[in-house]
């Protein structure tokens, strides 16, 4: 099995746990499961996380990505955790708006927007 | 005013690659290349290549079922106004009209189903064959309005 490349960087801010993609694009089933692998194994074990994805690296991504946000979604609220996302640029934004799922995620425009409507919802 | 160096004369080509998901990469890179040579548009090439993404791996997973011994055919044909491809797949094919808008009720929390809606939104011409094993889809050159 060939070894997994840095995905993601976690960075701890305040009360929010930091994903960022460090990925400019994601797309095959590889990158996929290695995605999913390192974030579940932050996602899974802790309960109450805030949560939030920095999209800024990315350039471009998959149906598949969009398939693997709400598989974590969902684990994520079943630990009672929240996830924001952020940094989505406007051509992978318009993915989103297209899919109807601004209407699943909450979308914010970059990390310190995200963090402010964490400590307003506290 | 100095002449674009691109070509008139329409690039075609046909292909047929190993039904593996990362063969995709051997479909996009000469297609975005010659997008760029015909002076297609960022928006253009993105909504190409995440068309040709989408049907590539459906073609892959859904047509040929994650067979590797199995094959998919792609035609292409660019000029200066427009790009379409062809993909085949060896699988028996399916009914696009049966698939679930992934918009509406339950669906939208589903974690699959978006392929075939993403093709249909960013390309301009989307048509299945009878049996549905092959699908055609056209994109034309974005038009750039004088004062940009």
């Amino acid at each position: 099995m060939s070894p997994l490349k840095p995905r993601i960087s976690v960075e701890y801010v305040e009360n929010a746990t930091i994903i960022t993609f460090t990925d400019e694009k994601i797309l095959e089933d590889n990158d996929i499961a290695a995605l999913q692998e390192s974030v579940m194994s932050i996602v899974e074990p802790a309960q109450h996380l805030n949560l939030i994805f920095d999209f800024g690296n990315v350039r471009f991504l998959s149906s598949a990505v969009l398939g693997l946000l709400i598989r974590i979604s969902k684990k994520v609220y079943e630990n009672d955790s929240n996830l924001l996302l952020c940094n989505i640029n406007p051509k992978i934004y318009e993915i989103f708006k297209i899919t109807r799922l601004t209407k699943v995620f909450d979308i914010y425009k970059d990390v310190e927007a995200a963090i402010v409507s964490l400590n307003q919802t506290e | 005013m100095v002449q674009d160096m691109v070509s008139n004369k329409p690039i075609s080509e046909s292909m047929i690659i190993a039904s593996v998901p990362s063969a995709v990469s051997d479909v996009c890179k000469p297609v975005l290349a010659e997008l760029e040579a015909n002076n297609f548009s960022q928006e253009d090439s993105f909504a190409v290549h995440l068309a040709i993404e989408e049907a590539f791996l459906n073609a892959v997973r859904h047509g040929n079922k994650m067979d590797p011994a199995k094959k998919i055919k792609i035609d292409y044909l660019i000029n200066t106004d427009k790009v379409e491809i062809s993909m085949t797949d060896d699988g028996s094919g399916f009914n696009p009209k049966a698939v679930p808008d992934p918009r509406c009720g339950e669906n939208l929390y589903k974690s699959g189903g978006r392929g075939l809606f993403l093709i249909e939104s960013y390309m301009d011409v989307v048509e299945f064959n009878e049996s549905g094993n092959s699908v055609r889809m056209i994109k034309y050159k974005q038009k750039v309005s004088q004062s940009e």
